[in-house]
């Protein structure tokens, strides 16, 4: 039993419907938790006040927004070089969630910097860095949209996923370069001397599981709807050309 | 479906040009030929025949390698195939005569006075490709063939908007180039006036249950 | 491959959308500045090398949607693809065709429309190299996108959604290079590392061109 077996869409779509239950349920605890216990179990800042709690909402979606990224990468790559079908539409049912989690970052960043730095946004490195990715997601998306032949749109998207990642990167160094900025250092870091004060951590952990658990099932749950598309399309496909038959036959 | 040969199979000295073995092509995921197989040797001409949207232009396209086969294969000689569809990729801008320079150039050629001879164009030489007529057009990029130096010419209703004479002087070239030893695949309509061998489609077609292999694993 | 870049000058001289067209399109663009940010020439002097680069790249992505595409609907990219020449090596050329049609006049052009926009004396020469080392860069990456939406009937609005992001870095480090030399300050870091995305752009991003121009093809 190999891993690949679940390239199959018929597999796969045996396999989301037994998770994504689970995945569901799962999702929906932790963001109940996490959020409930962020938002009223923790004190205030004492510099930040009550607007620290924006945290929780937050952090996760920054961090999904790059995840979501790289997962399109990851499964572009594997389209590239396995031509699993699933896979290039995991990449395409990924990056509408990225992009909302991207939008929901820089939403939430710009409410939290307004009392914060008196400003809703600055041309800071980190805001600057999202602002491009939401760019990236929005032209990767466009290019899905466009095309109509399903193989050949997911293949130049993977192309341009790749493309875009190296100058993803590049932009996220050029901006660094560019300006020194206002945002405060990395939320979560292995090294622990940088990280938020512990009574704020752990919610802040089960808010960022609730995050990945959210993503997963909603990939599944498009993916599985794009599978079904291009179900219904091969078997109209068939079904006319079976029409066709007949009345050549007749 | 049983296989098609231009020539007598048997032949092991005749040097083939071009040999398909049971290929499928399709357009969009979509099968359109299937069990195509035919040999095409030196010196010889094949006419494909078939109705409008059977996937006459889809196989010249595999055959020319601009896309790729279904299933089955598809053997000529590296670099040995002139393709010629409906657009000629002329540019109005340049000259008759830079446009085939331009052409030969590419594929490392010299020397456009056969091909200019060959379709009548020596009168036309200066002129700018955008202020011929579509006969003239027509012919130009049909000389661009012949300045390929290529030997297996893949052509695609090469006589659309020619003249009666226009057809048969580009006859003519045909049987240049095969008397030259080169060969020749045509999808036309119209009678050349060569010694060909011709090939229908119809019967090619792909079955209706035969699924696209890319739309397969969503069954 | 030389006389495909022949053929791509001659044409772009002859249809005379080439040279004259992103020249203008970059003097209007400089010339609306003012009126859109006021004439204080202090003003001016200081934004002078960004509006420079930005007016450089927006010309330069102006005639990108021709590239491939008139080739493209004639029929000659299908007869490219078919010659013996390498599908990654007709990007390259025709990147640099254009290159040569509209980034090296806006590099001959910026210093003078420097002058309109009051730029500092000592900016100049950077400026001039700055837009040297990035245009081929701009040129490259925009061949990639027009390949990308060349089977796309109106691709030229998505192609610019496209292009424009991958753009970011080699405006960033352009344009910082023009207006620290502007400031009097040492542009030398900026610069190399403009050079070296260019250098990764040209040796990169023909193979991805060419890629997907072949899946466009198809």
């Amino acid at each position: 039993m190999s891993l690949w077996e679940y390239a199959n869409p018929v597999k796969f779509l045996g396999l989301s419907e037994r998770v994504m239950p689970w995945l569901w349920g799962f999702a929906a605890a932790c963001l109940g938790v996490g959020l409930i216990w962020g938002f009223f179990f923790t004190p205030d800042d004492f510099r930040q006040g009550s607007t620290v709690k924006i945290i929780y909402l937050h952090v996760p979606a920054a961090f999904m927004a790059i995840q979501a990224w790289f997962m399109m990468l990851v499964v572009s790559l594997i389209w590239i070089i396995r031509r699993h079908h699933v896979s290039a539409l995991a990449a395409k049912a990924a990056a509408p969630v990225g992009v909302v989690m991207t939008l929901i970052a820089l939403v939430t960043g710009a409410i939290w910097g307004q009392p914060m730095w008196g400003t809703w946004w600055a041309w800071d490195p980190r805001l600057t860095s999202f602002l491009i990715l939401f760019l990236f997601y929005l032209g990767y998306i466009a290019l899905w949209e466009a095309i109509e032949d399903p193989d050949t749109a997911a293949d130049l998207t993977s192309i341009l996923c790749l493309v875009g990642t190296v100058f993803a990167v590049l932009s996220r160094y050029a901006v660094n370069f560019w300006n020194q900025g206002l945002h405060q250092g990395a939320s979560l870091s292995l090294d622990k001397e940088e990280n938020v004060a512990d009574v704020f951590y752990i919610p802040l952990l089960v808010c960022m599981a609730g995050f990945v658990l959210l993503f997963l099932a909603l990939v599944f749950y498009r993916t599985g709807t794009e599978i079904r598309v291009r179900r219904t399309r091969a078997l109209i496909a068939r079904e006319g050309r079976g029409a066709a038959a007949q009345v050549e036959g007749a | 479906m049983g296989g098609f040969c231009a020539l007598s199979c048997s032949g092991s000295d005749i040097v083939m040009e071009l040999s398909v073995t049971d290929l499928a092509v399709g357009r969009g995921g979509i099968p359109l030929l299937a069990g195509l197989s035919f040999g095409l040797a030196r010196g010889r001409a094949l006419v494909l025949r078939g109705p409008n949207g059977s996937g006459k232009t889809t196989l010249l396209r595999t055959v020319a390698g601009l896309q790729l086969p279904m299933a089955g294969r598809v053997e000529v000689g590296e670099d040995s195939v002139a393709y010629a569809a409906h657009a000629d990729g002329l540019k109005a801008a340049l000259s008759v005569a830079e446009n085939l320079r331009f052409w030969a150039a590419v594929f490392g050629q010299s020397g456009i006075d056969a091909a200019l001879r060959a379709f009548d164009l020596e009168p036309l030489a200066e002129r700018r490709a955008g202020q011929l007529s579509a006969g003239q057009k027509r012919r130009l990029g049909l000389a661009r063939l012949v300045v390929t130096g290529r030997p297996l010419w893949v052509l695609d209703e090469p006589t659309v908007s020619l003249d009666a004479a226009s057809v048969a002087q580009f006859g003519a070239a045909v049987r240049a180039h095969l008397g030259h030893g080169g060969a020749a695949l045509i999808a036309t309509h119209i009678d050349l006036g060569l010694e060909a061998d011709v090939l229908d489609v119809t019967p090619y077609r792909a079955a209706a249950d035969a699924m696209a292999a890319t739309d397969e694993a969503f069954l | 491959m030389r006389a495909l870049f022949l053929r791509d000058l001659v044409l772009a001289l002859r249809a005379g959308g080439g040279f004259g067209l992103g020249l203008a399109f970059f003097l209007i663009v400089v010339v609306l500045v003012p009126f859109s940010v006021g004439p204080s020439s202090e003003l001016l002097g200081r934004i002078a090398p960004g509006v420079l680069w930005l007016g450089a790249l927006l010309a330069c992505l102006l005639s990108l949607d021709r590239l491939l595409a008139v080739d493209w609907e004639d029929g000659a990219l299908d007869l490219l693809a078919t010659s013996p020449l390498p599908l990654e090596g007709v990007i390259a050329v025709k990147a640099a065709a254009h290159w040569v049609t509209t980034g090296l006049p806006l590099v001959l052009a910026a210093p003078v429309l420097g002058v309109l926009l009051n730029l500092a004396p000592q900016g100049y020469g950077v400026l001039v190299l700055s837009l040297a080392l990035g245009t081929p860069a701009l040129s490259m990456i925009g061949a990639f996108g027009a390949a990308l939406t060349v089977g796309i009937k109106r691709g030229g609005l998505l192609m610019s959604l496209l292009v424009l992001p991958l753009y970011v870095p080699t405006l960033i480090f352009g344009a910082e290079a023009a207006r620290r030399a502007a400031e009097g300050q040492d542009p030398a870091t900026p610069l190399l590392f403009l050079a070296g995305i260019t250098a990764g752009v040209l040796a990169c991003m023909p193979f991805a061109a060419g890629a997907v121009l072949r899946v466009n093809l198809r």
